[in-house]
């Protein structure tokens, strides 16, 4: 029984380490895919959204599995829903990556040349609240301890992307360089969308806080 | 062999609602938090319940002799039917009862009735190791809870894995906690028939022997496994979802104190050793195994900082001290008058 018990146990320790990874990538893939689409590449920008569509659905599938697995094998029934809730909380995160991509190659938003380097740091920064989301998940598992660390420091990035995101809408609405009002808002609304993974990210930090504090022995 | 059956059924009866009421302080939380399936910790617990009772059940058994040789067939049914009504009601009226307390009260009751002095070092020795029991308790769950969280936190765990290690945690101490249970209270249930047992002893080819004490502790487990597998599940459900609630890793805790307790009140092997090293050894005395779950409950309070300490739980407890033994003993007293005025028994020689 205890092997049966360990074996199920590690097959899906590898699953959600599977998950998480995928997780990491789609916020990388996504700061690429701004990136090239903010400096023209449009082979790379459409290389970049096809393979945030196809992580997409694969972490879907992960998830799915993870869920079956933990209620048919009655695993972990304390923090069950918990880790549940995360794991489809971190799942709209790469919802939202693969559609704000799809956002900009279905609008092709125009990017005036003195906005480029604003919405490529605010693409970092989201960036980098999810590669920071996902190391307090892993913490979570791992080492309880930790997982406050990395919420601070999501917490920090997402602070910075509302920072950069305010200055980019502000140019953009003080430009004469932008004519119409129709684009001024169109560059509004891209960089409310890239700013939202940032607080999608946040939002699974506030709840690991929560579930860190309900799983210390 | 009616006759016999009829009188045992007392202790049978205490048994079985001994099996109810304890198997859930062993497997409550595990069962109650779908750690365990109830089936496998029923057979789990009725399987070690009986080995503990058989293999080494005589030690506390014997001390609750020396505090009164029930002596007739009919006085010890008495003695044990009055302790079983006593448990029953104080169930009833919800609070922590012991059958170690009541059987007690109700030997009292019997050494009151049958004019036999109560010996006063052995009382004083039951009476003192049921102060200490939650004590102890309550110092070893102090003491695992903290080495517990130390190696949790610095092997680095997977979650995953931290639960499978808890629910294999929760078999073994479960195992070695029924084993516990039926060693040290098996004498609550059939230690009064000792001196009027109708068995004889056995030996199976040649091999297995079995003494007529033993064919007794045998009958009484198997009465506690009975009262595990018909009516536990409902008390662990409560247990598991009422009163404590317990993360899997505190309920391995509470459990492996808990067991240590009862275990130490109640293996000879480890008496017999503490002895011959001139080494002060804990006497063989049955304790309740609900109180050493209260103290490790406590001594994990205190572990983490003296929050949420069950003042009203701890007052039960002290209660039951006095109140049970009392309300069995005078009990006891009156039955036996009945049994031996009324139906004309003689319950004691």
């Amino acid at each position: 029984m205890p092997k049966f018990f360990n074996s199920k146990s590690k097959q899906l320790e590898g699953d959600i380490d599977g998950f998480l990874d995928r997780v990491t990538t789609a916020g990388l893939i996504f700061q690429e895919g701004v990136k090239a689409y903010v400096k023209g590449k449009k082979d790379k920008f459409e290389k970049n959204f096809k393979e945030i569509t196809d992580l997409e659905s694969d972490a879907d599938n992960i998830r799915r599995d993870i869920k079956h697995k933990l209620y048919t094998y009655m695993l972990i029934p304390e923090s069950r829903g918990d880790v549940l809730g995360l794991l489809e909380t971190l799942d709209d995160i790469v919802d939202i990556c693969e559609k704000v991509l799809e956002q900009f190659s279905i609008e092709t938003p125009e990017i005036p040349e003195f906005l480029k380097s604003d919405f490529i740091e605010l693409s970092e920064l989201s960036s980098k609240t999810v590669e920071e989301v996902v190391k307090a998940a892993r913490a979570f598992f791992r080492e309880i301890g930790m997982v406050s660390n990395y919420v601070n420091k999501v917490h920090f990035y997402e602070h910075e992307a509302d920072n950069v995101e305010e200055h980019l809408k502000r140019s953009a609405f003080n430009s004469d360089e932008i004519q119409r009002f129709s684009h001024k808002v169109h560059m509004r609304y891209f960089a409310e969308k890239i700013a939202a993974v940032s607080d999608v990210a946040e939002s699974v930090a506030e709840r690991l806080s929560v579930y860190a504090i309900k799983r210390r022995i | 062999m009616l006759t016999i059956i009829f009188f045992l059924s007392s202790g049978l009866f205490l048994g079985w609602s001994l099996g109810a009421n304890d198997a859930a302080n062993i497997f409550g939380t595990a069962v109650g938090t779908k750690m365990i399936k109830f089936k496998t910790a029923a057979l789990i617990c009725s399987v070690f319940i009986i080995l503990g009772a058989v293999v080494s059940g005589a030690g506390a058994s014997h001390t609750l002799g020396k505090l009164g040789a029930v002596n007739q067939l009919a006085g010890a049914f008495i003695v044990a039917l009055a302790a079983a009504v006593t448990v029953m009601w104080m169930t009833k009226a919800g609070l922590p009862v012991s059958t170690s307390q009541a059987i007690v009260g109700a030997i009292i009751g019997w050494n009151f009735f049958s004019q036999t002095a109560t010996s006063m070092s052995s009382l004083s020795k039951i009476v003192g190791t049921w102060v200490f029991s939650p004590i102890l308790s309550a110092l070893f769950a102090f003491l695992f809870f903290h080495i517990i969280k130390r190696i949790v936190e610095r092997s680095k765990i997977h979650l995953l894995r931290l639960d499978s290690y808890t629910r294999i945690g929760l078999l073994v101490v479960g195992a070695f906690g029924s084993y516990s249970l039926g060693a040290n209270n098996i004498g609550n249930v059939m230690g009064v028939f000792i001196n009027s047992s109708p068995f004889q002893d056995i030996t199976l080819a040649g091999l297995f022997h079995l003494s007529s004490i033993q064919q007794l502790f045998l009958l009484g487990g198997i009465a506690i496994a009975f009262g595990v597998f018909t009516y536990s599940k409902k008390v662990m459900m409560t247990v598991g979802s009422g009163i404590f609630k317990l993360s899997p890793v505190t309920a391995l805790v509470v459990v492996l104190a808990s067991s240590i307790t009862l275990f130490l009140f109640a293996s000879q092997g480890l008496h017999n050793l503490l002895t011959s090293l001139h080494l002060p050894a804990f006497p063989l005395v049955p304790v309740s195994s609900s109180q050493a779950v209260v103290g490790s409950v406590m001594g994990i309070s205190l572990a983490k900082g003296g929050r949420n300490i069950n003042f009203k739980k701890l007052s039960q407890i002290s209660m039951g001290w006095i109140a049970t033994p009392l309300a069995s003993a005078i009990l006891a007293y009156v039955a036996l008058f009945f049994m031996q005025n009324v139906f004309m028994q003689s319950v004691f020689k």
